[in-house]
């Protein structure tokens, strides 16, 4: 009987940083298995966010460059446009995506640049000590917003694949989540359609993965999957929101000029 | 040997041309060459103006507050510039344009109604050409050939403006000996 | 080739895509927009990329991240935009990568005026960003020496893993010289396949390389910064450039100045060579590494009473003027700010003053 249960080759053999209960372990795990499965270690760059996963070059077993807070995108344009030959992600937070990177993830979005993102969503800033993030729900309480974040002053959360989805250009966008086994299976699968599409130089790629945050929001582990289930599944709905096959609800009617 | 020439009229009046057209036989002829543009929002659609600086040693300061030389396109240029212009050098008037004089006796002034002669060779737009041709023959700053070339060079890809502009050249030529 | 008449902005351009570089990143900004003009029709047909990124900041790390792939690559702005990349040059000397950075200064503060200026010397000099990091400086007082360092810049880049700035003024951008290219360089070979992340494949290794700046450990980042210290010593040691101007006469006063400051200052040093007055001049060609000893020298000669430092700026070059002097001569400033470039008469009157007090 051959082994069933091994390392990825792209993930490196260390302990890492991250958390009890904190879901960075599996969404680097799922981009190992991908990049194992595609067979593109080699050739593959990734860019390390600022936030939790500023380290994660240390987990992995290939080219990594780290960027500045929000800048990843920038930085993947930069790779991809002098070396289309690679095979590029980003991996980011919502502090540095959706708030102070939210002009690069647009316009690079918007470019179609043909790397992937995998986004994530855990609503609060993780490694500067739970503030609260761009995605942060109504009444959460964090560090910065300790009475609950209160819209009138902060707006409502932003969604961002919904956000991006309203773009024309880019094409796969998807929101997943890692908090039970099945929708890690699901997840995996759009991480790997993601990447097939840069491989293909389809489109550019983003996938979005609602997270926990055990630590920052003062939970146990399976309080904070429980509290994603019931808080953020219902706002930061599941699901594919554009492929480049089928376009997206909004966008079926408009064909691009050209 | 240094001559300066500044260019200065309205945006659109080819200002920008004349000194590159100016710039490019000077350079032909041996001489260094500086071409400095007004630049930014003056250059939509206000006031343009450019120098062009040419000497047989290399060009020190490229900023010219006296020119020798100056090209007037519209009255606001004239009456700003025309004051600044060395003594012995040569003032040269759109007087289709102009109504007033220059206003020194110690200058070489040519009054030439350009509008008038590119309209009679059946393009306004030639007008530039026509001022350029008028002054460089009066002036002599540059080899009137070697103009010539240079008109032909810069309009090398409009290849059918060619046979106007040295039209008007000639016309430009032709009035500046009046 | 010949001699061809050619906007600063344009050649500059030129110069890079003859340099070897084919990558070229930017965000329009007034007066260097030009380059991108110019580049967005010339690096397509070259078979370069070319991409007017969404701002200054993401432009700096298209940079990086082109540059961290061992890439040849640069950009180009001017003051404003160059405080917005300042964030990611400091990133870029931190991740050891090599890069050019074209500054055609304008007035500032702020966003101050389009006119030529030289305001950004502290900045470019002392670093604009935060964090221990120097930047190779070169300034160029010609469309012509703009060509000739921007074709140097990339192998000094690549030499020292580290960006290099030419620092010009509007004037050098949108003036037109005659300008006459260099031979395109050829490829020197590069030891980049030891630290760029071009893919593992791409350089035939089983071993990854990272392109980072993040150091938590203390003593990691105090070697870090002593390694970079290195470098810049070593910049100081081997690149140091300038121009010495009528040192050999017994001139009575040292004029230090740059870029097109320098060439009014050529023109009045000329002119009261006429009237009798001998000035001598040095004209730093790097602003960093800066020509110290060659200041010093030139300032301890007999016969110069006093060293006068002439900038279209406020003065920010006087400091480094003054700790090349030493306190052998007294360091005097002349200057003009908000694209009011003194004229030689300007000049002279200064020196007068100075010469007869």
């Amino acid at each position: 009987m051959g082994k069933t249960f091994q390392k990825p080759e792209a993930l490196a053999e260390t302990v890492t940083h991250y958390c009890p209960g904190c879901t960075h372990g599996v969404a680097h795990r799922l981009v190992a298995e991908v990049i194992d499965e595609l067979g593109v270690r080699s050739k593959t760059v990734g860019i390390a966010p600022v936030g939790c996963a500023v380290l994660m070059y240390n987990y992995f077993t290939f080219d990594f460059q780290e960027a500045a807070h929000g800048r990843a995108p920038a930085m993947a344009t930069g790779i991809k446009r002098v070396r289309p030959d690679l095979v590029v992600f980003t991996y980011q937070g919502d502090g540095d995506l959706a708030s102070i990177g939210m002009s690069e993830i647009v316009h690079a979005a918007n470019r179609g640049e043909k790397f992937t993102v995998i986004f994530i969503n855990n609503a609060v800033y993780g490694m500067t000590g739970g503030q609260m993030a761009p995605t942060t729900l109504p009444d959460q309480r964090t560090t910065t917003s300790p009475f609950g974040r209160k819209i009138l002053d902060t707006g409502m959360p932003i969604k961002m694949s919904e956000m991006l989805a309203a773009l024309q250009t880019p094409a796969y966008i998807t929101r997943q989540t890692l908090l039970n086994p099945k929708y890690i299976n699901k997840a995996k699968k759009a991480i790997k359609q993601a990447f097939t599409y840069q491989i293909q130089n389809t489109c550019f790629s983003f996938v979005e993965l609602v997270s926990t945050c055990p630590t920052n929001w003062g939970m146990t582990p399976l309080d904070a999957i429980k509290w994603a289930e019931e808080k953020m599944l219902p706002y930061y709905s599941l699901g594919v929101f554009k492929t480049p096959e089928e376009g997206s609800d909004s966008e079926k009617t408009v064909a691009p000029s050209n | 040997m240094q001559n300066e020439v500044q260019f200065a009229g309205f945006g659109g009046q080819g200002i920008m041309l004349m000194g590159q057209i100016l710039a490019e036989a000077a350079m032909q002829q041996g001489y260094e060459v500086v071409w400095i543009p007004s630049y930014g929002p003056e250059m939509r659609g206000g006031t343009a103006y450019c120098t062009v600086v040419a000497s047989d040693r290399p060009i020190g300061s490229p900023i010219i507050r006296y020119p020798k030389h100056l090209v007037a396109m519209n009255r606001p240029s004239l009456e700003k510039f025309a004051p600044t212009v060395k003594s012995g050098g040569t003032v040269f008037i759109n007087s289709s344009m102009i109504s007033i004089d220059a206003g020194r006796d110690d200058v070489d002034v040519i009054k030439v109604p350009i509008i008038e002669i590119a309209k009679e060779l059946g393009n306004v737009k030639a007008a530039n050409i026509v001022a350029l041709a008028a002054f460089v023959s009066r002036s002599q700053v540059v080899d009137f050939e070697l103009l010539r070339e240079s008109v032909k060079a810069k309009f090398a890809r409009k290849e059918k403006l060619i046979p106007l502009n040295m039209k008007a050249l000639e016309a430009g030529k032709k009035a500046a000996m009046v | 080739m010949g001699k061809v008449l050619m906007k600063g902005n344009e050649a500059i351009g030129e110069a890079a895509i003859r340099a070897g570089c084919l990558n070229y990143f930017a965000y329009p900004i007034t007066p260097q927009s030009e380059v991108a003009e110019y580049l967005s029709r010339r690096l397509p047909e070259a078979g370069g990329v070319f991409l007017q990124g969404e701002s200054e900041v993401a432009v700096s790390y298209m940079i990086f991240g082109a540059a961290a792939c061992g890439e040849r690559v640069f950009t180009t702005s001017s003051s404003p935009g160059i405080s917005l990349m300042s964030e990611g040059i400091s990133y870029i000397t931190a991740g050891q990568c090599p890069a050019v950075f074209v500054n055609i200064m304008r007035g500032g503060p702020g966003l101050g005026g389009i006119l030529p200026s030289q305001a950004d010397y502290m900045q470019s000099v002392k670093g604009g960003g935060h964090g221990d990091y120097k930047l190779l400086v070169m300034a160029p007082a010609s469309v012509q020496e703009a060509v000739e360092m921007m074709m140097s810049a990339f192998a000094l880049a690549e030499k020292y893993r580290n960006p290099v700035m030419i620092l010009g003024d509007g004037l050098i951008g949108q003036m037109m010289e005659p300008v006459e290219f260099p031979d395109a360089l050829k490829a020197e070979p590069s030891n980049k396949d030891e630290w760029a992340t071009n893919g593992m494949a791409t350089r035939n290794s089983n071993q990854r390389n990272l392109v980072k700046t993040l150091y938590l450990d203390p003593e990691e980042l105090n070697s870090h910064n002593l390694m970079l210290r290195a470098k810049y010593a070593q910049m100081e040691q081997e690149e140091v450039r300038y121009e010495a101007y009528n040192v050999d006469e017994d001139y009575s006063l040292l004029i230090v100045s740059y870029g097109t400051m320098s060439r009014v200052c050529r023109t009045a040093i000329d002119n009261l060579k006429d009237q009798g007055v001998e000035i001598g001049m040095i004209r730093p060609q790097t602003l960093f590494p800066f020509p110290k000893t060659a200041i010093y020298d030139a300032a301890g000669k007999k016969s110069c009473r006093a060293v006068l430092c002439v900038e279209m700026c406020m003065g920010q070059m006087v400091e480094d003027v003054e700790r090349s002097v030493s306190g052998q001569r007294p360091v005097h400033w002349y200057g003009k700010c908000g694209g009011e470039v003194p004229t030689p008469e300007e000049v002279m009157e200064e020196v007068n003053k100075l010469a007869n007090p």
